[in-house]
């Protein structure tokens, strides 16, 4: 069984009826604003851990929603 | 030089030293091929490989072998191009037998945006001293007997570019040829140990703290795959990277040749022979950055799909293993080479799903860089500092898949 992700609208679905978006994290001790920009652009904070991320509901009810998820293992929280 | 006649792989551990000229983190093929050409080249042997697993148990066990140099931007063909050469005269220079075959590869055009692609590329390609040729469907059916060009009547065969040099080898062959030169010449490689943290001197890094207690060095360098990210963090270097999973699978055996590898862009999907005659395939990354090396069903189904459209005699055949390697996806599609902005830090990452192609020339670069301190022209474009200046390598049509 592929990945689920639990859609507050149509319940669990599976993880290819979904697309990813990411929020952008620049770290604090980034102050340069020239700095911040190349970061808010091309850096990634790439966790491997839970971290919290947005889905789009492509191929359903296409509606963002957040989800916790754990980059280690997929496991969703919430 | 066959596997009959071949001799034991000799391979010496020794116990770690405190101190090191250089340390590189990460025992797979880049790590061990910077390590061998440090030692080869330029007579550098006081240095650790340091490798959390067993060497080569990372992304250099978990690729495709695909060996090619057709990218579509004159950087990456000149780069590529080098580490095309260097894998052919690898199993003469080390006397290992790598299992490397030339193949040829063809990359398939199914419309007109397709074949005026592929004709670019042939051009880039001759142009900057990689040998791909245009080839029309007929070429390719004489190439590839077991081709249905009608693509299932939904992705016709129009065209293609022919990389002569498409080959393949044994990732784990590769792992040990350049293991085993460079412990031979001195080189400590270091099995099970972890890399906790940086040993700093303001924003300095002067070493390197392990499970197996601090090790100090000249030059740390980074050879991870998959978790680079975070050692990245360790030293305060801020990276592009984002690490998602990349399946592949291989079928039972074919019993017939198949000669070439066979990709085709449009599908996302490519395929070759191994040396067990089992058909391998791989397609595109999963969507999700990702550490898990957890598989899935959907790949099979949609890659099969692929895979039957351009070769119906696939459908015959049964999968038999599917694997998953976490690639360090870097935002255009080009690797990361050199210094970091952090002294005594320096780089080879961002290897997304091309890097065993580029094993020995990475290796050869980054050695270079370390022992002259000066960047080498080849990898200069792929420096870390691209991206504030805005000169990106875009080639996301080359690296695509594999």
């Amino acid at each position: 069984m592929s990945i689920q992700i639990s859609c507050p609208h149509c319940g669990k679905r599976p993880i290819e009826e979904f697309t990813y978006g990411e929020i952008p994290r620049v770290p604090d001790h980034i102050t340069d604003p020239d700095a911040r920009n190349v970061d808010r652009v091309f850096m990634y904070t790439n966790p491997a851990g839970v971290q919290t991320e947005r889905w789009f509901h492509l191929y359903g009810c296409r509606r963002w929603l957040t989800v916790r998820r754990d980059t280690r293992d997929n496991q969703m929280s919430e | 030089m066959n596997e009959f006649q071949e001799q034991k792989i000799n391979l010496t551990w020794r116990e770690p030293k405190r101190s090191y000229d250089v340390v590189i983190v990460g025992g797979g093929g880049h790590g061990l091929a910077a390590a061998y050409y440090l030692a080869t080249r330029h007579g550098i042997t006081n240095v650790a490989v340091l490798e959390r697993n067993y060497i080569g148990s990372g992304n250099s066990g978990r690729n495709t072998t695909i060996i090619r140099a057709n990218y579509g931007i004159p950087e990456s063909v000149k780069f590529y191009q080098r580490s095309v050469d260097l894998y052919q005269s690898l199993e003469a220079e080390t006397d290992r037998w790598i299992m490397h075959k030339q193949k040829g590869l063809i990359n398939i055009a199914h419309n007109e945006a397709g074949l005026r692609t592929e004709r670019a590329r042939a051009a880039v390609n001759v142009a900057f001293g990689s040998k791909t040729d245009f080839i029309t469907s007929a070429e390719v059916k004489k190439l590839c007997p077991q081709i249905d060009l009608s693509g299932g009547g939904e992705y016709p065969v129009l065209g293609a570019s022919y990389h002569h040099s498409g080959s393949t080898a044994r990732h784990d062959r590769v792992v040990w040829a350049y293991a085993e030169g460079a412990m031979r010449r001195g080189v400590d490689v270091h099995q099970r140990i972890s890399v906790t943290g940086m040993l700093k001197e303001g924003h300095k890094v002067t070493g390197v703290q392990t499970t197996a207690g601090p090790i100090s060095a000249k030059v740390v360098m980074s050879a991870v795959g998959g978790q680079v990210t975070q050692l990245a963090d360790m030293a305060g270097v801020r990276l592009p990277i984002r690490s998602h999973p990349l399946q592949a699978f291989v079928t039972n055996h074919y019993s017939l040749s198949f000669e070439p590898i066979l990709a085709s862009p449009a599908l996302l999907f490519y395929v070759s022979q191994t040396a067990r005659g089992e058909m391998l395939m791989g397609a595109e990354i999963d969507r999700q950055p990702s550490y898990s090396y957890g598989t899935g069903h959907h790949l099979l189904q949609t890659t099969s799909y692929r895979a039957i459209t351009l070769l119906p005699f696939l459908r015959d055949l049964r999968i038999l293993r599917q694997w998953t390697g976490v690639c360090d996806m870097s935002p255009d599609y080009s690797p990361i080479m050199g210094f970091t902005g952090v002294e005594g830090f320096v780089i080879t990452s961002g290897w997304g799903t091309w890097g065993f192609k580029g094993i020995p020339a990475s290796g050869e670069q980054m050695a270079e860089l370390i022992a002259t301190g000066k960047i080498p022209e080849l990898i200069a474009p792929f420096a870390l500092d691209r991206f504030a200046r805005d000169r990106t390598m875009a080639d996301r049509g080359s690296a695509g898949t594999h």
